[in-house]
């Protein structure tokens, strides 16, 4: 027992770790500009389910019809985003090996903005926009991986080459449509491309919630596996690993959630990134550690910078600018004051 | 005979590097195989561990060919040590040393508390476990390569394979390495193969020593046999001298 005696005291910081992003939906959902107490949330909350559940027809007041359809849907979208975006950050460091990685390493977030301008721009597929991205978010990494194989290996260093040539690629095609639009519909794939939740629906989010669940599911299962593959690719193998097959399961897994996050909320950068670094400092590089706490400080950071977005200023905030905003300094301050220490 | 070696050739594209390579592992031994920088013994350790496939040949692991195992299976028979290197991630050294369960870990398992129990004992058999809860990362070059080691032991593999496990290492992390080696091949009734640069190394703590160079091993024998002015000039190109003390022999290169 020698290495888990201290695990003892930290079962209670998981546990709260884990209620965090559930508490702050309540909270954030009496931000804006009607104030609702917590306990009026909570009360609604309960209300709505009871309804739910036994059928009754409640009336609803204007502060459910808030709660209910603005606040709620949002905070729960960006509560999943952060969440898929946190783990498949982390998912990823590990394949690559490299704990400065970001989610969008293969090129999805290029491609699903070519995805998105395309829909906004010509008007492909009806113009469903979330369908385009998605679609070009696969494509993208698909793209990057087939290029990155060599005689049935896929060497890490192609794929990130391959990863910045399709990146490169899919950024050129989407300067392209810009310039073809007129400047309405520029606006739109710029103001796309910034990310917000402003046009979160219920509907939405009973659409990525299913495959974002398993994705995560799965992951977390396989958070062992994934240890191992952080070795490098000789030594997994001495282990008894099969490489690429088990690199091409949790890819396809990472990217199918990060395609999913990113086609409902637009290109989101730093929380990828930051969130798993910060679980890696402060408690264990143990890939069974780091992807269920990225998944809900993910969640818990996402829905923290939506509130700020939407409530801080009188105008929205593009939320990828806030992420950034915050992220990049707490990001400067840990890797001066502690990173030096684990990572050289 | 624990591991045999058959008619092994290895080349990456058109460049040949090993060709027509015999070798046997005899039951409680280490092999150590020695050669200039670029004869292949690198290479060689890889192809027996089937982390690189053999273009011809094969090795036999208790009789059983190897190419007809799947990956689990060479895991739990060779346990790899590789170079030592600094991962990229901090875990600590419990952890490090739980990921040589891995060839008995299913793609959605974790480590039981057996499999804890299996690493906690690796880590006292090298006499480390003082720094099972230190991260990987922070620890000096000869410790990590006893973290390796003890990974190694933790798949419960009667074969050792080392490669070059005294690299970047001082005077007396090098004896402290091999002497640990040695000693738990011995106490455990398991047996190595191991690459080395330094012919005195090899002397010293190899049983038996392969010479290889020119794509195939040039002379096998025990370490009175191998360790002459005439092997060694041969292998390296190199006049040597071979002083004697006590019965023990010492290699000097004259100086060019």
């Amino acid at each position: 027992m020698i290495a888990y005696k201290h695990l003892l005291i930290r079962i209670p910081i998981f546990g709260l770790i884990f209620l965090l992003p559930f508490i702050l939906a309540v909270i954030s959902a009496g931000i804006g500009y009607l104030k609702i107490s917590p306990e009026d949330v909570a009360k609604s909350i309960l209300k709505q389910i009871n309804s739910m559940i036994f059928g009754l027809n409640e009336e609803m007041s204007t502060a459910d019809v808030v709660i209910f359809q603005i606040r709620l849907p949002r905070i729960v979208l960006a509560g999943i985003v952060g969440c898929s975006l946190a783990v498949s950050g982390a998912v990823l460091q590990s394949l690559f090996k490299n704990p400065l990685v970001e989610p969008y390493i293969l090129g999805i977030s290029s491609g699903a903005a070519f995805g998105a301008a395309l829909a906004i721009g010509f008007g492909f597929l009806g113009g469903s926009v979330q369908l385009l991205a998605f679609i070009f978010g696969i494509i993208s990494v698909f793209l990057a991986y087939s290029m990155a194989k060599v005689g049935g290996e896929v060497p890490v260093v192609n794929l990130v080459l391959a990863g910045i040539i399709v990146s490169a690629l899919f950024t050129a095609l989407t300067s392209l449509v810009k310039f073809f639009v007129d400047p309405h519909q520029l606006a739109g794939i710029v103001y796309w491309i910034m990310g917000s939740f402003s046009y979160a629906t219920w509907s939405n989010i009973a659409i990525v919630t299913p495959p974002i669940l398993i994705c995560l599911l799965l992951i977390t299962a396989m958070s062992w596996r994934l240890n191992v593959l952080s070795l490098s690719d000789e030594e997994a193998k001495a282990l008894g690993v099969n490489v690429n097959r088990d690199r091409f399961t949790v890819l396809c897994l990472a990217t199918l959630m990060t395609s999913c996050a990113v086609s409902v909320s637009g290109i989101i950068g730093w929380v990828g990134l930051l969130i798993p670094h910060i679980v890696r400092l402060a408690f264990s590089s143990d890939n069974r550690v780091v992807i269920p706490v990225s998944a809900s400080l993910g969640a818990s950071f996402m829905i923290l910078a939506d509130d700020i977005a939407r409530s801080a200023f009188s105008f929205e905030l593009p939320i990828s600018v806030l992420t950034t905003v915050l992220g990049a300094p707490v990001f400067m301050i840990l890797v001066r004051k502690r990173a030096r220490r684990v990572w050289s | 005979m624990v591991l045999k070696v058959e008619r092994l050739s290895f080349g990456y594209g058109k460049r040949i590097v090993l060709n027509g390579i015999e070798l046997e592992l005899k039951d409680g031994e280490i092999l150590v195989l020695l050669g200039p920088n670029g004869c292949g013994k690198t290479t060689l350790l890889k192809c027996i561990n089937r982390i690189l496939k053999p273009s011809e040949g094969a090795v036999f692991i208790d009789g059983k060919n190897y190419l007809e195992m799947n990956e689990r299976e060479i895991a739990r028979s060779l346990g790899y040590v590789p170079q030592d290197h600094k991962p990229p991630f901090p875990y600590k050294v419990l952890d490090f040393v739980l990921l040589g369960r891995s060839p008995y870990l299913g793609i959605f398992s974790s480590p039981s508390e057996k499999d804890r129990s299996i690493a906690i004992e690796s880590l006292k058999a090298v006499g480390i476990e003082h720094l099972a809860n230190r991260p990987y990362t922070e620890l000096s070059g000869g410790e990590r390569q006893l973290v390796l080691l003890a990974r190694a032991l933790a798949t419960n593999a009667k074969i050792l394979l080392l490669d070059e496990p005294t690299a970047h290492l001082d005077f007396r992390n090098t004896h402290r390495i091999l002497a640990a080696v040695r000693r738990i091949v011995k106490e455990r009734n398991l047996s190595a193969i191991m690459t080395l640069h330094d012919p005195n190394l090899a002397y010293r703590y190899a049983d038996r020593i392969a010479v290889i160079g020119n794509e195939r091993v040039l002379k096998v024998g025990n370490p009175e046999e191998i360790i002459t002015e005439e092997v060694l000039k041969e292998v390296y190109g190199l006049d040597v001298i071979i002083l004697s003390l006590d019965g023990i022999k010492f290699v000097v290169a004259e100086v060019i």
